[in-house]
């Protein structure tokens, strides 16, 4: 309230933010840890002054006021401090006198977040945890017609390809006349989806290529992670580590200089190109790197300049049809590698995404197609691009599979389904769902950064400010002093740890389903659902 | 499990000799259906080695639109084995009006096609009253084709074989294969009993193909008419082995490669394993996941079995030089043919493929670590 007792339309009360910070003066020992560690500054220093009414008995004494002061917090209600619910505060206090509370109603927050007319940005993901994946029930267990298998002792062959497969009897043909033969690569279906160097921490993104290169050479899970766009660390690209990874390129082209330049010293072909075009966390907009985020190393890395922000357009400015956007940009980068890289487009899930894939299907160098669903995270979008825009990944990716069907070619062009994998912690079960329903494999992001790093977003609205450099846990924050929270060694061994259990749960699904000896790509019998309306969309049984 | 025998001989036998086996083997099928396949034709059908011939059921309202149908393609009968049963229908099978089995002669205007055309178009033939049959039940088709007879009917083996009078002396073959059923997930359905056949070979197989939908999809999409039907799983294991062998053009030696590949790490030490993996890719679809074993007749009619690597109680190949029997069970081959070398019987295992080939001299094996021969 201002002086005059006037309030503007933005003065907000505690009451009306979307999380209020609960404090125990009783237990509070005033360290200041809370305050100092809140990313968005919500904790401030209170002094408060309280008067005590000092009513003696009788009528010699007049009645008087006892003033005193004392110290606290006070939490801060203007849009750009207002909580966000991360509970580093309550992580931090050595007495546990501070915890954030989420509001018992919609936040008024909402409405002021525009301030100087200015959207809301954010990092993160939808906020809405309702998944059609989760719902999907695996039902068809062996038992007597055919013995079920046991996931422990059993031998599992659980690799997916990534690649132009040619179809058998034109590579019979080519095989015959040693003709040109696309690349293939055998990896593992859980693919890292793209999370940039830039929307990254230098420490995680070390963390996530230590995990990766330790799941492959000591493991022998032949796991990959896609850069995003941002280009790749140049110590990294003429490594032989380099084959654990897919190169991301979009239509910012960050990075690319780099990868261009060390092109004469790389040891290793990269696992893949992947070209995006679209993103399902925001769909139809191109990448965004806030200026918080681009320090020396990262403008050094995209060959930008410093402190800027970085977006990218929505579609690459160079291209104008989708037979240049497409065919010619997957030949161009074919060309780059010698025709030896798999190069795949990913597309946000759309309701056009079948005119994308009919295109790719009459293209003999298109190694695949990734779609990514409307549950995808993302480091840094519009709000309204986050809740609103996209289309949910089982049906758009049920449909691409089914087209592919129709036309003879669902084993030629892999295609890899991600946006929401794992989003309510399912990842074995929605994985094993999409590779059903038609997916040759899947990308996830969110799940591995909660997973292998503690991320700290949740699908009601909370932390959510990876997009401003500033995230808690050093994920995605490029300031030192908040990086070096994250030790690298830690987000490998998470990740190893990740993978290994992923890997025996979806044994424990695929076991009783008596599949073994290939992933269940389209294996839609096994799957069931108790919505009729879904069963009949994704073309799987009805169950109750 | 199905229960599965198969018998290829010089000597003519008669299919009961196949059921008989069946039935020492009796307590692993349920008495649910029996399926014979029969070719390399002795008896009456002997001097009918190049006619094609229709095996079938039919109502009497189906016998008159056969008729019809087949005038209307100049296709003329050379000579019939009809049965009807007077006798009462056993419990499980149903009342049928007429079991056929008829040579035809082949239309004039086919003269001077090539045989490729000659067999698309007999194929078209079977597959045209297959679904003329479909719309009232008037017919259900099991083959159209040279030196091939099929029966198939639900219910129990013997006394469906006893009911049909299948002892008759006109039905002899040297290469029989037979199956008694173990109905599992799917309906009973006589379009589900094995064998399955395709222009000219068959198969049959016991075990569940858990990878079966992706596979029909694959198989489906070929867009090639004779890829349809699938009222049982193991019908794709016939389908695959025409896929191979007539679009592919790749011989028996490949059947194991594509259904059951080798490992990405057993690839990398085969002699032929960077073709073998481009193989193992452009078939993914094709990989089935058993246990199954399989046990089939070629065009040239050769006999084969393979099994998968989940297959526990694998099917045995035994006999000596002038007959030779498969058989899902050890037991099926000790009662059919009692006085062989037990030392020469072979169980293939992960690895291996069998053939007896028409002369039925020996059991000859493959394995898949074999280096391949050259692609032609």
């Amino acid at each position: 309230m201002e002086p005059m007792g006037r309030l503007t339309p933005s003065a907000l009360s505690t009451k009306d933010l979307p999380w209020q910070i609960l404090w125990n003066k009783e237990k509070c020992t005033l360290c200041g840890s809370c305050a100092a560690v809140c990313p968005v500054r919500a904790i401030d220093l209170g002094v408060h002054r309280k008067r005590t009414l000092q009513v003696p008995v009788g009528l010699e004494t007049r009645s008087g006021n006892l003033v005193s002061i004392y110290h606290g917090i006070d939490q801060r209600t203007d849009p750009a401090h207002a909580c966000m619910g991360c509970g580093m505060c309550t992580m931090v206090c050595p007495n546990g006198a501070i915890a954030p509370m989420r509001s018992n109603e919609i936040d008024k927050l909402r409405f002021h977040i525009n301030q100087n007319g200015e959207p809301r940005r954010r990092g993160g993901r939808r906020n809405n945890p309702d998944s059609v994946l989760d719902k999907i029930k695996f039902v068809r267990i062996s038992m007597l017609t055919d013995p079920a298998l046991d996931a422990g002792r059993h031998e599992f062959e659980l690799r997916t390809l990534l690649g132009r497969v040619l179809p058998p009897d034109e590579m019979l043909k080519v095989s015959r006349e040693s003709g040109w033969m696309p690349p293939v690569r055998e990896i593992y279906p859980l693919v890292i989806g793209s999370m940039s160097f830039g929307a990254l921490s230098p420490n995680m993104w070390e963390g996530l290529q230590m995990g990766v290169t330790y799941l492959n050479e000591e493991l022998g899970m032949p796991v990959r992670i896609c850069t995003g766009e941002g280009g790749c660390p140049p110590r990294l690209l003429k490594s032989r580590f380099i084959k654990y990874v897919i190169l991301q390129i979009a239509s910012g082209y960050f990075g690319w200089d780099e990868i261009i330049h060390s092109l004469p010293q790389m040891k290793e072909d990269p696992c893949a190109i992947e070209i995006k075009y679209g993103q399902g966390a925001k769909p139809g907009d191109g990448g965004l790197l806030m200026w918080y985020k681009v320090n020396k190393l990262i403008a050094a890395i995209r060959g930008v300049p410093q402190g800027i922000s970085l977006p990218s357009p929505p579609t690459h400015q160079t291209k104008y049809s989708i037979e240049e956007a497409v065919a010619k940009m997957i030949q161009s980068m074919s060309m780059a590698w010698g025709f030896r890289v798999p190069v795949y487009p990913k597309i946000s899930a759309t309701s056009t995404a079948m005119a994308v894939l009919n295109n790719l299907t009459r293209n003999p160098y298109a190694a695949g197609l990734a779609i990514d669903g409307e549950d995808g995270g993302t480091g840094a979008a519009y709000n309204v691009s986050m809740d609103h825009m996209g289309h949910p990944i089982a049906s758009n990716l049920r449909d691409a599979y089914l087209t592919l069907v129709k036309l003879g070619k669902q084993n030629e062009i892999p295609l890899f389904a991600g946006g929401g994998v794992g989003k309510n912690g399912n990842l074995a079960a929605n994985a094993a769902a999409l590779i059903m329903l038609g997916a040759s494999g899947v990308q996830t992001g969110k799940y591995v950064m909660q997973a292998a790093a503690g991320c700290l977003g949740s699908e009601s609205d909370r932390c959510n400010v990876c997009n401003i450099g500033v995230c808690p846990k050093g994920i995605t924050s490029q300031d030192p002093r908040l990086d070096r929270r994250l030790d690298p060694e830690k987000v490998a061994e998470r990740l190893v740890d990740m993978y290994v259990s992923f890997n025996t749960e979806l044994k424990k699904i695929v076991a009783p389903l008596g599949r073994s000896t290939s992933l269940p790509i389209g294996m839609s019998d096994a799957l069931g659902i108790s919505d009729a309306d879904a069963a009949r969309r994704l073309n799987i049984k009805y169950v109750l | 499990m199905c229960r599965l025998f198969a018998v290829t001989s010089n000597e003519p036998l008669s299919p009961m000799m196949a059921i008989d086996a069946l039935n020492v083997m009796k307590e692993g099928h349920d008495g649910s259906g029996l399926g014979l396949f029969l070719t390399d034709l002795g008896g009456d059908f002997e001097k009918f080695k190049n006619e094609p011939i229709l095996s079938g059921i039919f109502s009497n309202e189906g016998i008159k639109a056969l008729d019809r149908f087949m005038i209307d393609l100049d296709f003329m009968v050379k000579y019939k084995l009809s049965f009807r049963p007077t006798k009462t229908n056993p419990a499980g099978t149903p009342r049928r009006d007429n079991y056929v089995i008829r040579v035809y002669e082949y239309p004039s205007e086919w003269e001077g096609l090539s045989p490729e055309e000659i067999q698309f178009r007999l194929m078209m033939v079977q597959l045209q009253l297959r679904e003329m049959g479909a719309k009232d039940n008037s017919m259900l088709i099991f083959s159209f084709w040279p030196d091939i007879i099929m029966i198939k009917e639900v219910g129990d083996p013997l006394t469906v074989a006893h009911y049909l009078g299948l002892d008759r002396k006109e039905l002899l073959a040297r290469t029989i294969l037979s199956q008694g059923r173990q109905n599992t997930n799917y309906s009973i359905d006589i379009y589900a009993c094995h064998p399955f056949f395709i222009q000219g070979m068959a198969t049959m197989t016991n075990g569940e193909n858990t990878a079966f939908v992706p596979i029909r999809e694959f198989l489906m999409s070929r867009n090639f008419p004779g890829y349809t039907g699938y009222q049982s799983d193991s019908e794709v294991f016939t389908h695959i082995l025409h896929y191979m062998q007539n679009k592919l053009g790749m011989g028996m030696e490949m059947y194991k490669h594509i259904i059951t590949p080798l490992k990405d790490e057993e690839l990398d030490r085969h002699p032929d394993g960077a073709l073998l993996r481009k193989l193992k890719q452009s078939c993914r679809p094709l990989i089935i996941d058993g246990p199954n074993c399989v046990i089939g007749c070629l065009p040239d009619k050769s006999m084969f079995m393979v099994q998968d690597s989940k297959k526990l109680r694998p099917g045995v190949v035994g006999g000596r030089p002038g007959i030779f029997a498969f058989s899902s069970e050890m037991c099926g081959l000790d009662a059919a043919i009692p006085e062989r070398d037990i030392n020469l019987d072979d169980q293939p295992m992960r690895y291996e493929t069998v053939i007896v080939r028409r002369e039925r001299q020996e059991i000859e094996k493959w394995n898949q670590w074999d280096a391949l021969p050259p692609l032609h």
